[in-house]
This record gives C-alpha cells, sequence and structure tokens, in this order.
C-alpha cells in the first residue's frame, strides 16, 4: 500500500485498524466454517 | 492380525531392500566422508549460510513431522477421545524415530558432534533459545522413549516394569505436551533474531506462534499419511481394532487439521497486516508466498473439511499428503528459500548432492527402523497378554 507513515503512532493506527477489519471478518468466516465442518455430523 | 512374519525366508532381495540397501551403502560413504573430510568436503554451507537443509528439513521438518506424537497422545489421553488409541503408539514411535533422528543429524551438522551434551551438562546458555530448543529435544526425546517402552517390554515379556511405565502414561503425556509447546514455537521463534536476512512475508512477531500452530496440523497430517502406508505395507501386522479405529482417526484428524489450518490461514493474514506487508504480495516473493500459503494450506484445509464431510477416505490422505509437503516447503522457505534473500544468486546457499544424499540416508534409516520395530513389537496390534490396557 502507498500509503506514507510520519510516525510510529499513524503506522500502528493504520495497522491496527486493517487487522481489527479482518479479525471482525475472521469472526464471522470460522462460525461458518465450522457449520460446513460440522454440518453432516448432525444428520 | 499376525504376531509372526509372514514373508517367506527366501524374499530377502525384494526391491524395498534392494534399494534400501543401496542407500544405507552410499550413506555410510557419505557419513566416513563428514567425519574424515570435515563439514565442508560435503556440503556447501559457508559463512552466511552456515544452516543448510540438515537444519532446514532435517530438523525443522523432522520436529513439525513428529508432532503427531504429543497431539495423538493429549488427544487420547488428555481431552479422552479414546477412540484414537490404536493411533498411539504409531504416533508415538514416528515421534520418537522422528526426534532420535533429528539428533542424529545434529551430528552431522555440527562442528564438534561430541560436544552436543555440552548445553545441558556442562555450559547452560540461559538466554539463549537454541539452550531452550536443546533441553526441550533432550527432554522430550527421553520422554518419548519412556512413552516407547511399553512395547517394548511387552515384545521382551518384560510384565512388571512394563507396569510401572504405564502407570506413568498421563504424567508423561501432559510433560509432551508442554515440552512440544515450548520447543515447537522456539524453533520459529530462532529466526526472529534475523529480522533483516529472513524476507518480510514470513518474517513476523508470531513467527513462535505460527511454528507451534502449524506443528499441530503438521502431527495430525503425519499421522493420516503413516496409517496409509501402515495400511498399504503392513496391513497384515493389523488387528481388528486397528483396522476398525483406523476411519475414524482419519477422519476426526482431518476435521481437527482443517479448522486448525483455517485459524493458520487467518493469523498468517493478520501477521501480514500487523506488519504491513501487502505491497510485496505483488512481487515474486509474494507469488511464491501465496503459492505456500493458498496452494499448501488453505487448499488442502479445504480438502480435509470435504473429505470430513463426504467421508471421503481418498480426499483426506491426499490432503494429509499436501499439508506434509506445504510444511516442508514452509520449513524450507524459512530456513533456506527467503532466507538471505538479498544475498547476490552467486552467495545463495544450494545444497550439494552429498547433503541431500545424507538426508536422504537419515530418512532411510527411520524407515528401517520403523519396519524392523512393526514387524517385531506390538505397535500396530494390542498384545494378546496385555488386552485389558
Amino acid at each position: 500500500m502507498d500509503t506514507i507513515f510520519y510516525t510510529l503512532q499513524d503506522f500502528m493506527i493504520f495497522t491496527k485498524g486493517i487487522t481489527y477489519i479482518i479479525m471482525g471478518g475472521i469472526l464471522v468466516f470460522m462460525p461458518l466454517f465450522w457449520c460446513f465442518l460440522t454440518q453432516r455430523d448432525e444428520d | 492380525m499376525a504376531t509372526e512374519n509372514t514373508q517367506p525366508a527366501d524374499s530377502k532381495f525384494t526391491p524395498f531392500n534392494i534399494v534400501t540397501g543401496i542407500i544405507l551403502v552410499i550413506g555410510g560413504i557419505l557419513t566416513i566422508l563428514r567425519f574424515t573430510q570435515g563439514i565442508g568436503a560435503v556440503t556447501n554451507l559457508d559463512n552466511n549460510n552456515p544452516w543448510g537443509i540438515w537444519i532446514g528439513f532435517d530438523l525443522l521438518c523432522g520436529v513439525a513431522l513428529a508432532a503427531g506424537g504429543y497431539v495423538t497422545s493429549a488427544a487420547c489421553y488428555i481431552f479422552g477421545f479414546k477412540r484414537y488409541h490404536s493411533a498411539v503408539r504409531p504416533a508415538i514411535l514416528t515421534a520418537f524415530l522422528g526426534y532420535a533422528l533429528v539428533v542424529f543429524a545434529l551430528h552431522y551438522d555440527v562442528g564438534r558432534p561430541w560436544r552436543l551434551p555440552y548445553p545441558i551438562f556442562y555450559s547452560q546458555g540461559t538466554s539463549s533459545l537454541l539452550f531452550e530448543v536443546g533441553l526441550c529435544v533432550f527432554l522430550y526425546l527421553t520422554v518419548l522413549f519412556v512413552e516407547f517402552t511399553p512395547a517394548a517390554f511387552e515384545w521382551l515379556g518384560l510384565k512388571k516394569i512394563r507396569e510401572v511405565v504405564v502407570k506413568l502414561t498421563m504424567i508423561l503425556t501432559i510433560f509432551g505436551v508442554i515440552l512440544s509447546t515450548l520447543h515447537q514455537s522456539s524453533l520459529g521463534a530462532l529466526f526472529m533474531i534475523a529480522p533483516s536476512k529472513l524476507h518480510p512475508l514470513w518474517y513476523s512477531g508470531y513467527l513462535h506462534v505460527y511454528f507451534f500452530v502449524s506443528s499441530m496440523f503438521a502431527g495430525m497430517s503425519m499421522v493420516i499419511f503413516e496409517g496409509t502406508l501402515a495400511h498399504r505395507w503392513l496391513s497384515h501386522k493389523m488387528d481388528d481394532t486397528h483396522h476398525h479405529e483406523a476411519p475414524g482417526v482419519a477422519f476426526g484428524f482431518a476435521k481437527a487439521a482443517s479448522l486448525i489450518m483455517m485459524g493458520y490461514l487467518c493469523i498468517k493474514i493478520i501477521g501480514i497486516a500487523m506488519d504491513n506487508n501487502w505491497h510485496y504480495l505483488a512481487t515474486g516473493w509474494g507469488a511464491w508466498f501465496l503459492v505456500e500459503l493458498i496452494g499448501f494450506v488453505a487448499f488442502p484445509a479445504i480438502l480435509y473439511a470435504m473429505g470430513s464431510r463426504e467421508q471421503n477416505m481418498l480426499m483426506v490422505r491426499w490432503a494429509a499428503v499436501w499439508t506434509v509437503l506445504g510444511i516442508v516447503l514452509n520449513r524450507l522457505n524459512i530456513s533456506i528459500v527467503a532466507f538471505n534473500y538479498h544475498l547476490p544468486s552467486a552467495d545463495r546457499y544450494i545444497p550439494s548432492i552429498m547433503e541431500i544424499g545424507t538426508s536422504v540416508f537419515i530418512v532411510t534409516v527411520g524407515i528401517v527402523v520403523y519396519r524392523f520395530i512393526t514387524t517385531r513389537m506390538p505397535i500396530l496390534y494390542e498384545h494378546p497378554d496385555y488386552k485389558t490396557h
């Protein structure tokens, strides 16, 4: 990414912001994947 | 089940024995060369690349793929999945041989192998990660040896001493899990000392977490892979319990490995985000990184998930092979391919044919010893005198 960081705080805010968004995605994805994995067990 | 070797007596010159014999003879010659002419005579190692495939493959891959021991025994004894009990002994044996071969390979790699016990008994470098790895491997090899001994005692008919060791099973399992947690992660942490040498896509502050998490699914995949080979070549040594439980072990481990691999994929993506390494993904190194991450983590994870859902053993077995290859690729990428990535190509390390030959020799020794033990000791079947355990 071409974002220019002038301070460490800029860098941390940017990377942590992206990480939180990804973690939100993971929180949605992993339970769905778990359902996919175990769906047939309940049959 | 058969407790005696059912092969005819005149079958010594089988293709397996001939190929193995040739490899062992070549390995013997390479061993003599290594210990008479020095490490420089048989390797392409230099001051830029002091660690080659004897560390990258024999040690890092050996330790990761031997993780099946702690994973299986923890699943069976700590988490109470008794349906995996028949997989414990083969997994412990594989782990024990894996670690024994790691130490065996280290004798070739270090300059003065007779000093290998020094960090444990003579001069403890307590601030060094390598000391922690050495101590854990030393202790865990001992634990695995003790965990393996009941099979040997049953074979030798030493009932009383076997009873004593069997009573230690739980404490040994707990000790094994703790030691594995420590040194599997520390092997990754070793590379954190070289942030300028390892490519940023592979370097991360979470390297120790990556190594530990990946060791779990490496161990499970190795148990499935080894089970597949055992069913193909040593089926006559298995009892009904082993035959009956094997599919459950494979599907259970496939499901667990799939979930852990997806978790691993997630923390790898988080690692890229935390270090803001997205721009590297558009480079050649990035393409290679994505081959590893998508081709050898995401793909087998999906294959495992589908195999587990559909109860498709072929799919699970292919996923296991693919995952084992992925672990080897990951460890080689970190220790060799992406290490010293900034050096000109003339200074890059390429293993010599003799290094590769020595590694093949060491793996072959492991296969021969595994075959020797499984054809004699109750590894793939329960000894009739000890059925209650």
